[in-house]
């Protein structure tokens, strides 16, 4: 990101025009200054190397999760990116230990509201069921985020969807098939035709 | 000895250092080219500048660990893992804030060249008699005429695109073909223009070649500058100036070597050379030259002067007007207005344009006057939302995936970028306190935005407000964000031009006024601010002081 575009970002934040996606959580993040944060269990190192947070199992689920947020339709869906895994490599190393610890017992909390709310776990869910779940979970998360304070973690579900956007649409997989990548443009043009249908670029 | 010995000496490697050293190769005189750091192998160690999206781990993000590694560096967008090796590691090199002062820097071969904003706009006699017509701090020693023919000649070295405006405050050089606005900059440069006595929009005017030019291919548009361009499309250090010098065969290039001071003799009246400590093998050398440029970078430039101390001269080389390390400048910014644009939507662009549109500052200038002095420039663009937008109506599922996968509205922002008053009271020192990682001082800030530009923040909002409303866009909204000094990556003055002696660190040709076969070319030069990207204005006052250089050294004047 060059000055322009992160102070056209800022201007979007600011303005107040776009919530979620890419670099809020992940990249705008403000820097920790307290000593205590460096205490989280997420920060466990090994050989200067972090333990992971999330396991092979808690990335399967979190596959469906962001599967369910951004299906497969006529493009590949989120588990063909692997956002599980993505997910994974970002909670570890981009995330508070609070942003990990509200993450990790999210995972949880789904759960506890799937069997609340279907009687049954998140897996065994119909797409269905799993939609209107996380359109519920989705609803809460934007209510929670409005009133919330700075310190406070921020709601699982908003770092799911967020990890999952972002995660989906700067892969190999979103990046190509749901979108346009062109790595070497070669010329610019300010006036294209566009037709309602055609895919965005996936860098700008 | 005698293998120490060089015509000329350059003191860092960065966009007016480069300079130097290739006009000082190329009119004959053996250099030795001095950066602090590790070197950067055009092309070759750009390691992520052909990489996609998806083969950054975090995707191109911050985490933990480089946000604990670089405090500074994470208060601004600077902090990315796609570029992290070209700044410089704060651990090793801390410095201290009497004041908060953000400062970017990059210790390597091609220093901030590599990562900088490629904005190059020459300045008018509207700014060279400001100082004068303020009556503030002091005048300018040169004008505009002295320095157009020097602009001209960076402009075509390094190829500037860029469209001839025709505007005064603005002047037009020799430019590259420009590149193209889109669609909606077009139409709202058309109604700004209708609606607006005196205010433009026009395309930046940006140091990226635009056709092929010295062995360099033509931009790509892949908006990936930052990462080093394997294609050597935009002007740095590797891309334009090393290659100049080293096919001269007169250039010698000597990375990790930190100048801890300028050698003074008494006798001559002169500098005779510098000291230089390794910074792999802490060992320490001498190197001789008849002349030296000093282009460490504004503030550093004033740290080598300051760290050249002598019985004479106490407080630095250069110090006896009082003003070394004074003045301290910067481009105050992160204000301006964002909107929506409607209609458009059959429109979309192609290529990403490394560039993007200029508002020359209009504000006191042409009878308009306000509660402030001097004025600011607006940077900005338009472009179609990408995924990252919110579509409130759809939270989860295949509309929402189908949807983001295809452009949203047209947007547009602009942002100010003001001129920061020359204040005496804004200044740096060195902290003795604070040790760097070569037992070396540290330098320490004071310096702060005043009332001039707090006055000025607040038209830099409300006119991009206007601006943009009378141009047809919607939902209009301000901002006015923290602004620190060094934020604007645009730190000048801590040496500062002038006519005499007991108030200024420089003469007329860059000349420290105390030891005259010193030059100092970087921003630490600068007698104001202006509020245009001053890199051109290095780059053309760096090539004016070495021909006088070279023409002193024939005259034996120095």
């Amino acid at each position: 990101m060059n000055r322009r575009d992160a102070v056209a970002r800022v201007a979007l934040i600011m303005g107040g025009t776009l919530i979620g996606g890419d670099y809020l959580l992940t990249g705008c993040g403000p820097a920790s200054t307290d000593k205590t944060a460096d205490k989280g269990k997420g920060q466990a190192q090994t050989n200067g190397k972090l333990a992971d947070v999330l396991d092979a199992k808690q990335v399967a689920y979190l596959n469906e999760v962001g599967e369910t947020i951004l299906p497969t339709t006529a493009t590949p869906g989120a588990k063909a990116a692997n956002v599980g895994g993505f997910m994974a490599v970002m909670v570890r190393d981009c995330y508070t230990p609070t942003d990990q610890e509200a993450f990790v017992k999210g995972l949880d909390q789904l759960e506890e509201v799937s069997k609340k709310q279907n009687s049954k776990g998140f897996l065994e869910s119909t797409p269905e069921q799993r939609t209107a779940l996380l359109r519920a979970l989705d609803a809460e998360q934007k209510q929670y985020s409005k009133t919330k304070s700075i310190e406070a973690p921020n709601h699982y579900f908003r770092m799911m969807k967020e990890l999952t956007l972002l995660g989906y649409f700067s892969s190999e997989v979103g990046a190509t098939k749901a979108l346009r990548y062109l790595p070497v443009p070669g010329k610019y043009d300010g006036n294209v035709p566009y037709k309602k249908g055609d895919r965005a670029w996936a860098t700008t | 000895m005698a293998q120490n010995t060089y015509d000329a000496i350059v003191i860092g490697s960065g966009i007016s250092g480069g300079m130097a050293a290739k006009e000082l190769t190329e009119k004959g005189l053996k250099t030795l080219m001095l950066e602090r750091g590790r070197n950067i192998e055009h092309i070759k160690d750009y390691v992520n500048a052909n990489k996609a999206p998806w083969e950054l781990p975090h995707r191109g993000g911050k985490t933990q660990q480089m946000i604990k590694d670089y405090p500074v560096l994470g208060r601004d967008y600077t902090l990315n893992e796609s570029n992290l090796e070209y700044w410089v590691n704060e651990k090793e090199s801390p410095y201290t804030e009497v004041k908060p002062f953000d400062w970017f820097r990059g210790y390597h071969v091609g220093g901030r060249s590599l990562m900088w904003g490629r904005q190059s706009y020459r300045w008018s006699d509207y700014d060279f008699e400001a100082n004068a017509k303020d009556g503030i701090a002091v005048d300018w020693p040169i004008r505009y005429k002295d320095l157009a023919p020097w602009y001209s000649h960076a402009e075509k070295f390094a190829g500037i695109s860029g469209n001839r405006d025709g505007l005064p405050q603005l002047p037009d050089g020799d430019f590259m073909p420009p590149m193209e606005m889109n669609v909606v900059e077009k139409d709202v440069a058309a109604r700004i223009k209708a609606k607006f006595k005196n205010r433009h929009m026009v395309i930046g005017r940006t140091a990226n070649i635009t056709k092929p030019h010295h062995n360099r291919v033509n931009c790509q548009y892949r908006n990936k500058c930052w990462l080093g361009c394997p294609f050597g499309a935009y002007f740095s250090t590797q891309s334009a100036t090393l290659p100049a010098a080293v096919a001269t065969g007169n250039l010698t290039l000597r990375p990790f070597s930190i100048v801890t001071k300028i050698l003074y003799d008494k006798d001559t009246k002169k500098a005779k050379g510098v000291e230089v400590l390794d910074a792999e093998t802490n060992k320490t050398y001498e190197y001789y030259a008849k002349v030296i440029f000093l282009n460490a970078s504004a503030l550093n430039s004033a740290w080598v002067l300051m760290n050249s101390a002598t019985d004479i001269w106490p407080e630095g080389l250069g110090s006896s007007s009082g003003e070394l390390g004074h003045n301290v400048m910067d481009h105050h910014f992160r204000a301006g207005a964002h909107g929506t644009m409607p209609g458009y939507e059959d429109k979309y662009v192609f290529g990403r344009r490394a560039n993007g549109i200029y508002v020359p500052r209009f504000r006191n200038l042409f009878g308009d006057k306000r509660d402030y002095i001097r004025g600011f420039g607006y940077q900005g663009s338009a472009s179609r939302e990408g995924w990252s937008r919110d579509i409130a109506e759809m939270n989860i599922g295949g509309d929402l995936k189908d949807a983001l996968s295809e452009p949203g509205a047209w947007t547009m922002g602009i942002t100010g970028f003001g001129e920061i008053l020359p204040y005496h009271d804004n200044r740096i020192f060195l902290d003795k306190d604070k040790k760097d990682k070569w037992g070396l001082p540290v330098l320490s800030m004071d310096a702060t935005i005043r009332e001039n530009e707090r006055k000025m923040r607040v038209d830099m909002m409300q006119d991009a407000k206007e601006m943009l409303e009378a141009a047809g866009l919607q939902n209009v909204n301000t901002y006015n964000n923290d602004y620190a000094m060094g934020g604007g990556i645009h730190e000048m003055g801590t040496a500062r031009m002038g006519r005499d002696p007991k108030t200024s660190v420089l003469n007329q040709h860059n000349q420290v006024w105390d030891a005259p076969n010193v030059y100092v070319t970087d921003g630490a030069c600068m007698t104001s601010a202006a509020c245009q990207n001053p890199s051109l204005t290095y780059l053309a006052l760096t090539a004016r002081a070495v021909d006088h250089a070279v023409g002193e050294m024939k005259k034996q004047n120095i």
